[in-house]
């Protein structure tokens, strides 16, 4: 069955109501991660957000339909590229921008900035900046829940540049070897930077890598939410019900460049363009209008709203206060056992 | 009741492994092998496999993975075999470790107790034998001791468990085999803080790990011309004692360091700067370092014993302070 096919659950069953309140959740999520970022993007040029940003745009599927498959006892680790995990795992936009805006209201109270959004609440263990540093905490994260006898996912986003770390094979064995519940999640966007996948992979199929590890795995369209969120349930229902590791690799794509910085030399035009026909957005909202989930006015509305919660954000980040310098030295140590 | 630094660690993991069901030691052959320097012997037997893990040879990995268990509830000790292998877990330590707490707002904070062997003198040439302390020192975010004594191996394995901070312990690796006496029941002690080992009026000896018990012997040796040394047990790299160390030499007026590391960016270096910034008009004389050759390790005896500081280097830079040179 190609994604394509892998359709919502038929509008006649009894939860028809429920599958096409969960339909319009996904586009509206992935929506929203996509204002979000338009709106980073143009605060950045404004001077207002300082730093790295590294947008998603064009990668939404991925986080959208990853974290619908989450429970709130699950974990989260991302990488630097992770305002759309963090939105899809319901930190508030008001609080990611008022991070990026380096406020005391932000996510990590302004230490962390864009690359690095945490949420204790959520259960989300922040963005890692350097390449596959994350790894080997997830891994930590879920053997703390196997010796605890906890039954959760730790769920590890990781991009393809990532892959040629060994920090990636060694997680990756690890938690093979002590069976940990780890769903590693590998965003293909087949560049690490500026570096494509065929000039950095001796073997570009990163799904097979899996194999040398003993670790089941799968390839999916990253650009089709419904497909990505199948397949991350069939891999989390394995790694919850067994217990062991899965890697899962989505295929996708970012439209904007690595970071603001980046003058996008490495990719043609029609490389970028051909890959933008298959955005995830309008192909699914095309989906829904399809099977008359999303009829008329409804995206209007939709829009209009995010817009409204957008806009909020940026005066909830632009009304934090800022972390008094006197408290530069905070939580470099915890404090003393009493 | 006497006993050995290796028995008194061992005790120690053996003590937190009974007391705390959070508590696990992961590392490379800390388990069947019964450990590289024999400290975890038959803890696996009386732990069993899941909290005495034996890991593969991924430093990168298990030491994430105890930061990563840290994070999620537990109360991790990585041992890391030597600190030359640990440089394959430095981004882990220093961009994980140490950032976490500070780069989420204080929301998450790392309780993981690294050890790991330091330390020249037995041959072991130029990749098991560096003392790279200083550069762990140097990164806030972290704590680093260095037990030199069967007391505090006994008890600052707890001590650091008992903080919500990543705390990393260096064990010289020519300290496993020194004897003692440890008090019955013997417990934790305070984590950070300098110790006078010895009280003296006319120089002062500062050092930590196995090279204190090199100051120690050129202090007995000092005495026999009449000058008395005091001794200064730094413990805590990180957070440095700076108050029992400049406090010693305003009495003393005349200060040695007595450092492992190569003499280039040191602890020792760190030191004198303090000691030059908060007591230089009570000096007599400028401090005095004396360190390893500015040389990888060499494997030679002979060679390796000229690299190291030495009693006698010691004694000699002594003298020279005090004008008997």
């Amino acid at each position: 069955m190609s994604p394509e096919q892998a359709v919502l659950p038929a509008p006649a069953a009894d939860d028809s109501r429920a599958a096409a309140g969960h339909a319009l959740a996904l586009l509206r999520l992935m929506l929203l991660i996509r204002r979000f970022e338009e709106k980073a993007a143009e605060l950045y040029s404004a001077g207002k957000i300082r730093g790295f940003l590294h947008l998603y745009i064009g990668e939404e599927a991925v986080a959208a339909g990853v974290m619908q498959t989450l429970g709130p006892d699950d974990a989260v680790v991302a990488t630097y590229r992770e305002h759309g995990q963090a939105l899809a795992r319901g930190i508030s936009p008001g609080a990611i921008m008022a991070e990026m805006f380096g406020r005391a209201n932000g996510c990590s109270r302004g230490r962390g900035g864009s690359m690095h959004l945490f949420d204790a609440s959520r259960r989300f263990y922040g963005g890692y900046a350097i390449v596959g540093g994350g790894l080997p905490i997830a891994v930590g994260l879920a053997l703390a829940d196997k010796l605890q006898g906890r039954e959760r996912v730790t769920a590890c986003f990781f991009g393809d540049g990532a892959v040629a770390e060994g920090e990636f094979h060694e997680s990756l064995n690890l938690a093979s070897l002590w069976k940990l519940p780890v769903l590693f999640l590998c965003e293909n966007n087949l560049y690490a930077m500026g570096t494509a996948l065929a000039r950095h992979q001796a073997q570009p199929d990163i799904a097979l890598k899996a194999g040398a590890y003993d670790i089941a795995a799968e390839a999916v369209d990253g650009m089709d939410v419904v497909g990505v969120e199948a397949a991350a349930r069939r891999a989390g229902d394995l790694v919850r019900r067994e217990g062991r590791p899965f890697l899962l690799e989505l295929r996708t794509y970012r439209f904007r460049a690595h970071s603001m910085y980046d003058p996008d030399l490495y990719r043609t035009k029609e490389e970028v363009d051909s890959w933008k026909q298959r955005d995830p957005i309008p192909r699914f909202r095309a989906r829904l209008e399809q099977q008359e989930l999303l009829t008329g006015g409804a995206l209007e509305e939709m829009e209009r709203v995010i817009e409204g919660e957008i806009a909020a954000a940026v005066v909830y980040a632009e009304s934090g206060a800022l972390e008094p310098v006197d408290d530069l030295l905070k939580d470099v140590y915890s404090p003393a056992p009493a | 009741m006497r006993t050995t630094y290796r028995a008194a660690t061992r005790e120690a993991l053996r003590a937190a492994l009974r007391s705390d069901p959070r508590v696990f030691l992961m590392g490379e052959d800390v388990g069947r092998y019964g450990g590289s320097y024999a400290v975890s012997h038959g803890l696996l037997e009386e732990f069993g496999p899941e909290r005495v893990r034996d890991t593969p040879l991924s430093e990168s990995a298990f030491v994430g993975a105890g930061i990563g268990a840290a994070l999620g509830g537990m109360r991790p000790i990585v041992e890391v075999m030597t600190v030359n292998f640990s440089l394959l877990a430095l981004d882990q330590i220093v961009n994980n470790a140490a950032t976490l707490r500070h780069m989420s707002g204080g929301q998450f904070s790392v309780p993981l107790v690294i050890r790991m062997a330091t330390g020249a003198g037995r041959q072991l040439a130029a990749q098991h034998s560096h003392s790279l302390e200083c550069w762990y020192a140097h990164i806030p975010g972290i704590r680093v001791v260095a037990p030199a004594t069967v007391e505090d191996a006994r008890g600052m394995l707890p001590a650091a468990l008992a903080l919500d901070d990543p705390v990393v312990i260096f064990e010289h690796a020519s300290l496993y085999g020194l004897e003692g006496e440890l008090a019955d029941g013997a417990g934790p002690v305070p984590l950070v803080g300098a110790a006078v080992r010895r009280a003296g009026r006319h120089v002062t000896l500062i050092s930590y790990g196995y090279s204190l018990h090199k100051a120690l012997a050129a202090a007995e040796e000092l005495l026999q011309g009449g000058i008395e040394a005091e001794v200064v047990d730094l413990r805590s790299l990180r957070p440095l004692d700076l108050e029992t160390i400049v406090g010693s030499v305003r009495k003393t007026q005349r200060a040695v360091i007595v450092d492992e590391g190569w003499r280039t960016g040191s602890l020792a270096g760190e030191i004198s700067a303090s000691i030059t910034e908060q007591a230089f008009y009570d000096l007599d004389a400028p401090v005095a370092r004396v360190c390893t050759a500015e040389v990888p390790i060499p494997y030679a005896k002979q060679l390796e014993d000229a690299a190291l500081p030495r009693v006698e280097s010691i004694v000699a830079a002594a003298r020279h302070l005090i004008g008997r040179g």
